[in-house]
């Protein structure tokens, strides 16, 4: 932790102290409510996780009987874990790719650099219900703008994809949605882009290597640790996406054929529709771990593979 | 350097001078093919959102026919207002707005608040205070959706805007670090000279620090603003009087409400983006400041 530049002059004792006193008013509201709000919740979640309270009446102790559930009685969490895992697998590495395709592009002096960057960054900003139910539109199988375009290019009638009445096409089209939104990403690749120090390009082409084999061998390096940043970010929020299900399955629940009942969509089911609340908790402890344990392979992989120059970023 | 190849992909602002027309001609080439495809991922980015008006525009049987029209005429205006009426949406406009700006203060306030802490003041444990706030951010907030609900519900707050209002008061540990990285980078000397002078720390926070950290500030109220008018879960989860719906809950309604009928519903919709939208073309220039200065934190 970088501590502010060291003051130059000395002070009284008084006056550090009066400085530190201070220092706990500034920071209390936020040592209050994360008290408030992370961790007395989390503690209280991790005691009913062994329970099984449903708010209304007491909670008795059952051990390891949730976690049992789930894991051995339950098809639906697996079926819920295996949803959330297609998602992470497809929408994070495409999103990625996405990012950095429009990065490398903008970093070739093309004109019109700020409205392409306006219309890259918007999805990022278009979130919300309002979002979803025209993704629900575009995805229409009847007259929804992807199978009009599907029909032009001649894909026939009946095998156009159903999208979201689909089990076969209802996560696909929520993986396209996330690149869509994940064009706004951009913005830190291009950043990173153009802080390659252009030298290396240059000897790169007197040894003769090809724009491809430099992309590879330069520019993916020097720019590790932005994607290695996206990839952390990115399975974070991946593995607890659900949200968009809620809208766009029928009912919000996460048909069909649960094909769309994502980790997230399924505790919620759980805890406010059945108000299992000892199970939903349960639920949330083992995301949290498997959370924690995916950053941690990452950050032993990424050794491997992200280049840190000098001091690290 | 061999000509046979394409030139470079990247950086052809650092090509050596001398190069040859040939290779001049390359790199034109390749700076079209770019612009080519920029375009049409632009493209691809629009096409929803012009569909969406598109639809809005059309009449009830327009929406269905094939090949699709893309410029109703006459356009249909009249299903702006048709959608409007449709449910209460003036009221979840005024909800909306409060909420969101009463969240958007609270956050700017508290935020920038515990952030002076963390960049100005020196006292014990604040290093390990403020690891363990950056910490705080790798926890799923699914984690803390269930037991925090359970904590509201015992408050009697599910039914009132308070679960959604009141943790804003408290710092979140996103904005915490953006705006303390941007208060470090204020001279410690101008707060030097004013605790000098006899200066309270809350003056010189609200004085002098405040006032040099617009831009910053700007950024968290646009985004804080932004998600707030967009957040749905949360006032799903929280807000059961329709008199008290959010826009995005509202519409969720209206959309289950009666036979769905895709012209108002994307009239609805595009109404509820309209803000968001202008704010987002007033304030360009804090988006992409925000989102470069979160790049160390968050995507």
């Amino acid at each position: 932790m970088s501590a502010p530049p060291v003051r130059p002059r000395r002070r009284g004792l008084g006056i550090r102290q009066r400085e530190a006193l201070w220092g706990f008013v500034f920071v209390a509201p936020w040592l209050v409510g994360f008290l408030a709000f992370t961790v007395g919740p989390m503690l209280f979640s991790l005691y009913a996780s062994f329970t099984n309270y449903d708010i209304t009446s007491r909670a008795d102790w059952v051990g390891l009987r949730n976690y049992q559930t789930l894991v051995g009685e339950d098809p639906r969490f697996w079926k819920s874990l295996g949803n959330t895992a297609y998602y992470t697998v497809f929408s994070v590495p495409l999103g990625i790719a996405v990012g950095l395709l429009i990065a490398s592009l903008l970093n070739q002096d093309v004109p019109g650099q700020r409205v392409f960057r306006t219309v890259f960054f918007l999805p990022k900003i278009l979130t919300g219900v309002a979002v979803l139910l025209l993704w629900l539109w575009v995805f229409n199988p009847e007259v929804g703008l992807v199978n009009n375009g599907l029909r032009a290019v001649g894909v026939p009638e009946n095998s156009l994809p159903l999208w979201f009445q689909d089990p076969a096409w209802s996560k696909p089209a929520l993986v396209i949605m996330s690149m869509w939104s994940a064009a706004g990403g951009f913005l830190f690749y291009l950043a990173a882009l153009r802080g390659v120090p252009k030298d290396l390009y240059e000897s790169a082409q007197l040894d003769g290597a090809n724009s491809w084999r430099q992309f590879l061998t330069i520019t993916i390096p020097m720019i590790s640790p932005v994607i290695f940043f996206k990839v952390i970010t990115g399975l974070t929020a991946a593995l607890q996406y659900w949200e968009g299900a809620l809208v766009v399955s029928e009912g919000g629940k996460g048909g069909p054929v649960d094909s769309t009942l994502f980790y997230g969509l399924y505790m919620w089911e759980t805890a406010f529709t059945e108000f299992r609340m000892g199970k939903a908790s349960a639920m949330a402890w083992v995301l949290l771990v498997i959370t924690l344990v995916i950053t941690a392979v990452q950050l032993q992989l990424s050794k491997r593979w992200v280049y840190y120059e000098g001091e690290t970023k | 350097m061999s000509l046979s190849r394409p030139t470079p992909t990247v950086k052809p602002s650092g090509l050596p001078v001398g190069s040859t027309a040939t290779s001049r001609a390359l790199l034109l080439l390749w700076r079209v093919l770019a612009l080519a495809l920029l375009v049409g991922i632009s493209l691809l980015i629009l096409y929803p959102a012009l569909w969406m008006l598109s639809t809005a525009l059309k009449s009830d049987a327009q929406v269905f026919t094939y090949p699709p029209v893309w410029i109703p005429s006459p356009p249909q205006w009249h299903n702006f207002v048709d959608a409007w009426y449709g449910a209460p949406f003036t009221r979840y406009t005024i909800n909306t707005t409060l909420y969101a700006l009463v969240v958007t203060a609270a956050t700017v306030l508290a935020n920038s608040f515990v952030a002076y802490g963390f960049a100005k003041l020196r006292f014990p444990g604040r290093d390990v205070m403020f690891a363990v706030m950056l910490a705080s951010m790798m926890i799923p907030g699914m984690v803390t959706m269930i037991p925090q609900y359970i904590l509201f519900s015992k408050l009697g707050w599910v039914g009132t805007y308070l679960p959604l209002v009141v943790p804003s008061f408290f710092a979140s540990a996103f904005f915490t670090f953006m705006l303390r990285q941007y208060f470090l980078t204020v001279p410690n000397e101008l707060s030097e000279a004013a605790r000098v002078d006899g200066a309270s720390e809350l003056w010189i926070w609200w004085r002098v620090v405040m006032p040099l950290a617009t831009p910053a500030l700007a950024t968290v109220a646009i985004f804080t603003f932004d998600g707030t008018w967009n957040s749905y879960v949360g006032p799903l989860l929280y807000l059961n009087d329709e008199k008290l719906y959010t826009l995005q809950v509202g519409l969720q309604f209206f959309r289950n409400g009666s036979q769905t009928q895709w012209q108002h519903l994307m009239a609805a919709s595009l109404l509820v983006m309209l803000p968001v939208v202008a704010i987002f073309f007033a304030f360009q220039k804090y988006f992409v400041e925000g989102a470069s200065l979160s790049g160390s934190v968050k995507g």
